[in-house]
């Protein structure tokens, strides 16, 4: 683990920072459970404690009345109204601002932080206002503190007497294991009394000098604890019968399980307690009693609670915390590098075998499967480290709709969907801004004014829906919602006065919302704070197919726009169909291709000076000579004979022309970005079996590039436009 | 020129004595700093990189990495290389990005004291000029220094 105490505070930050928004987000859906209010209040509190260590007083001050106010709603003295669910969402995202600033040293908006400060008090009662609280160090856990149950620091360690039976095996002797040396090491912990037990030592006659027949029963007096003494027993592991009888032990696993339970249960118990008895949350803790069952132990919120699995079923109602590892991002990618050159090792050891002049490669073969389903799996656990889900991602979108609602006057509510959805870490990072932009658009852009949305028979709030899906392989992710649409005319007057289109263009009314998406478009008549700033649509697409992805929208005029974003499953991996080109060997992603065909003369058709369709049962689509469009020089005159037929975003089919197809498989990504600028029609590259480089293809920019098939897409535009 | 001759000077200075790998490129003389310089492999076939400039050879799998690889001598506005066996590919760092380099051959390995290295006299060839950090006359030969970071950012703004 890298990084000090209070980078984990700030890990920490974030997490319960998502729980905050979680739960308020859960409220404002009319979940009325009173355990999500603990859970927020216990969040909240956590920040505060750990802000407090820190000495971060805005943070503190802050969390404190956020919290305060939770304390009475939490007490039953307060009711949740609209307005105050209003006010705790901004004050959540007030808390994230605060943790941002106290962790990268940014400024706050202090005005906003006052209002947001005046607007909590007005519900805190006065007499709450010197509710105390005190700094807590990281190493509890959080919410134990919070209810003054420091599992009993082992400030004293008590004496505590082990009885140790320990009869070692011949093998131990075998091994140059000596027992008096153990004792020794036993010795320097404390108080020890050494009895041997030859019990079992058979007559001279009888005994085999090999065999091992001693034993010793050992009681050791020691502060040391438990896990200590075991260790004296660490080398002879195995080797030796051993038995650790403490008197101490049972009062050691109570401690430690009560600590545990302190941990997971008793944060459970004020919500009980207090809804109950209407008491602050100073929940007497009896300290911890020897206890032999852990069942029997547990803390209050195990009486209270009336169901018998309680525990265990509440925890996982709440998505329970499941036990988590942090890990440098940097070792899991290190581990992925080496499982890309594993499968890349893999290709080549079966085109090693393959080249070999042996009449029998059955086993090998099987042998090589075997290895290969290995690589597969690994890979893909590996893969899965990486992937997570969209959920915060999806929770701080809540809040860019809530700080662009308040800045335009409009009232809109986001609706999470899929938000479980996993996807790769990369992913998420650099979806923020697009998405960003996008929401903030569609409530700038596509939400009408509360009073236009009441003449159109609509909603007073606009609703947006974020969702994300896995389809097929690959990740969508949509953003729809219920505004206007795309005002049409107004998009295309704008593209014509930017000279993005000329003035006599018919497009398409699919054609006009994706002009959103070319370079230095941007509605906005005057530079609002959220939207035009200089950047616009295109900075998003750009982003997404920086992803490997691809961004749609789609609109209808009064009823909203929906904008849908498809990305890779994975960016590390992906099924490519290997082919040559101008004697370069290429990838083209699978995913692309709907078809190959051979080709014979008759089934191409000239059209025009240098255009060729292809006919495929009765359907012509444009040729597209993979090479040309690279500007590879064939040095053969063969003509291509072989086709991909594919389909682009548009639904546009096109026939790529290339010089064989090998082979189906999978590759590992390696991307171009720092080896070379953006090269047309390569996505990326990957190394093939034999150690060789290979570009992985991109379908659709070759088509753009191709002076034929482009030209068959931009034909309308063109005839239609001179 | 000044500030050029400035920079040189910093940046060798502090170093006395800095061991530099000399190399040919289409027959004339270069040099590289030693510490600059991750590892020296032979020519093999790299695989193109369409629409690429004419001194952009292609990319060349380096232990999993893919790397791009330049024909000094066509960067240098000098003729093409015809790549073959005998020729190598250096391996520098720049930017923290491995990048390999085409030469014709290595010469050897020269000690350099900074005080011998002489400011490019201006000729009348900017293209090789700006990726000159220096000259300096070993074996009664001219030997350049050549400017690293000239060489390798200068690409990426003139590819698209």
């Amino acid at each position: 683990m890298s990084g000090s105490i209070q980078d984990t505070f700030f890990e920490e930050c974030e997490e319960l920072l998502e729980a905050t928004d979680e739960g308020l987000t859960a409220i404002e859906g009319g979940d009325h459970d009173p355990e999500t209010v603990n859970a927020i209040f216990r969040a909240v509190h956590s920040i505060k404690g750990g802000a407090g260590a820190f000495g971060l007083d805005d943070l503190v001050a802050f969390a404190h009345r956020f919290e305060t106010v939770f304390d009475e709603v939490r007490a039953g003295r307060m009711e949740l109204d609209a307005k105050l669910i209003q006010l705790l969402l901004r004050s959540s995202d007030q808390l994230s601002a605060l943790v941002e600033a106290a962790r990268d040293g940014g400024e706050i908006d202090e005005a906003h932080n006052d209002t947001l400060l005046a607007a909590l008090d007005e519900y805190i009662p006065e007499e709450e206002e010197d509710l105390t609280f005190e700094p807590m160090g990281l190493g509890a856990p959080a919410p134990v503190a919070d209810l003054g149950i420091v599992p009993e620091a082992p400030a004293e360690p008590q004496e505590e007497t082990y009885r140790i039976r320990f009869q070692p095996l011949k093998e131990m002797y075998g091994t140059g294991n000596e027992p008096f040396f153990l004792f020794q090491a036993l010795k320097d912990m404390g108080d020890l009394t050494v009895k041997l037990d030859e019990n079992e030592l058979p007559g001279f006659d009888a005994m085999d000098m090999s065999e091992s027949y001693l034993a010793w029963d050992i009681t050791l007096v020691t502060k040391d604890s438990r896990s200590i003494v075991e260790a004296v027993f660490e080398f002879v592991e195995g080797l030796c019968e051993l038995s650790i009888d403490g008197e101490g032990d049972a009062e050691a696993e109570a401690n430690a399980l009560a600590a545990l339970d302190a941990m997971f249960s008793a944060p459970d118990a004020p919500p009980a307690a207090d809804t109950t008895e209407g008491e602050a949350p100073a929940v007497p803790f009896e300290p911890p009693v020897p206890a032999p069952e852990p069942e029997a132990k547990p803390a209050p919120a195990e009486e209270k609670a009336s169901a018998p699995k309680a525990e265990s079923g509440k925890q996982e109602q709440r998505g329970g915390p499941k036990p988590t590892l942090r890990v440098e991002l940097e070792r899991v990618d290190r581990l992925i590098n080496a499982v890309g050159e594993l499968i890349i090792n893999h290709s080549m050891l079966a085109q090693q075998i393959a080249n070999l002049d042996v009449s029998d490669t059955r086993d090998v073969e099987t042998e090589l499967e075997g290895f290969k389903n290995l690589a597969r799996d690994i890979q893909e656990g590996v893969m899965a480290i990486r992937a997570q889900p969209v959920k915060p991602l999806f929770q701080r979108m809540a809040r860019i709709v809530r700080e662009a609602s308040a800045a335009t006057g409009k009232t809109c509510k986001l609706v999470n969907e899929g938000e479980n959805t996993e996807v790769d870490k990369t992913v998420i990072e650099r979806l923020s801004d697009p998405l960003t932009h996008i929401l903030r658009n569609a409530v700038d852009h596509g939400v009408e004014k509360p009073e236009d949305r009441e003449t159109a028979g609509k909603s007073k709030v606009g609703e947006i829906r974020l969702s994300a899906s896995h389809r097929s392989g690959s990740v969508c992710i949509e953003i729809k919602d219920d505004g206007a649409g795309v005002n049409r005319p107004r998009v295309k007057q704008i593209a014509i006065e930017k000279g993005l289109i000329p003035e006599n263009a018919e497009l398409t009314d699919g054609e006009i919302d994706n002009l959103l998406f070319a370079p230095g478009f941007s509605t906005a008549k005057e530079v609002s704070n959220l939207s035009g700033r200089g950047v616009g649509m295109d900075v998003v697409k750009n982003a997404v197919t920086g992803l490997g992805g691809r961004i749609n929208i789609s609109s209808t005029p009064g009823k909203g726009s929906t904008f849908t974003i498809i990305l890779p499953l994975t960016l590390a991996v992906m099924d490519g169909m290997v082919v040559s080109v101008a004697d370069q060997t290429m990838v083209v992603p699978i995913t692309s291709i709907v078809e190959t065909m051979r080709g014979s003369d008759d089934m191409i058709n000239s059209l025009g000076a240098d255009g060729t369709l292809l006919s495929i049962r009765g359907n012509f689509v444009p040729i597209c000579d993979v090479a040309g469009s690279l500007g590879l020089y064939r040095e053969s005159d063969r003509q291509a004979g072989v086709y991909l037929l594919v389909e682009t975003e548009t639904g546009q089919r096109c026939a790529l022309a290339v010089d064989d197809i090998h082979d189906q498989r999978q590759v590992v990504i390696k991307s171009l970005d720092g080896v070379c600028g953006e090269i047309a029609g390569v996505a990326a590259a990957t190394i093939l079996g034999d150690g060789k480089i290979a570009m992985i293809l991109d379908p659709e920019s070759i088509i753009a590039a191709s002076p034929t098939a482009a030209a068959f897409d931009t034909e309308r535009r063109m005839s239609n436009a001179s | 020129m000044q500030a050029e001759a400035k920079h040189t000077d910093q940046e060798v200075k502090h170093a006395e004595h800095s061991e530099f790998v000399s190399f040919t490129v289409a027959g004339q003389a270069f040099c590289l700093k030693i510490t600059q310089i991750r590892e020296i492999r032979r020519w093999s076939p790299v695989t193109i990189l369409p629409h690429a400039p004419a001194d952009v050879l292609g990319v060349m799998n380096l232990r999993g990495a893919v790397i791009p690889i330049y024909d000094l001598s066509a960067r240098f506005g000098l003729q093409q290389t015809e790549a073959s066996e005998r020729n190598v590919v250096i391996v520098v760092s720049v930017h923290g990005k491995p990048v390999g380099l085409l030469a014709e051959s290595v010469s050897e390995i020269i000690s350099i004291n900074p005080d011998d290295i002489q400011d490019t006299p201006p000729v009348d060839s900017r293209n090789t000029m700006e990726y000159i950090q220096g000259i300096i006359s070993h074996d009664d030969t001219m030997v350049r220094i050549i400017n690293l970071d000239a060489v390798i950012s200068a690409p990426e703004q003139v590819m698209p």
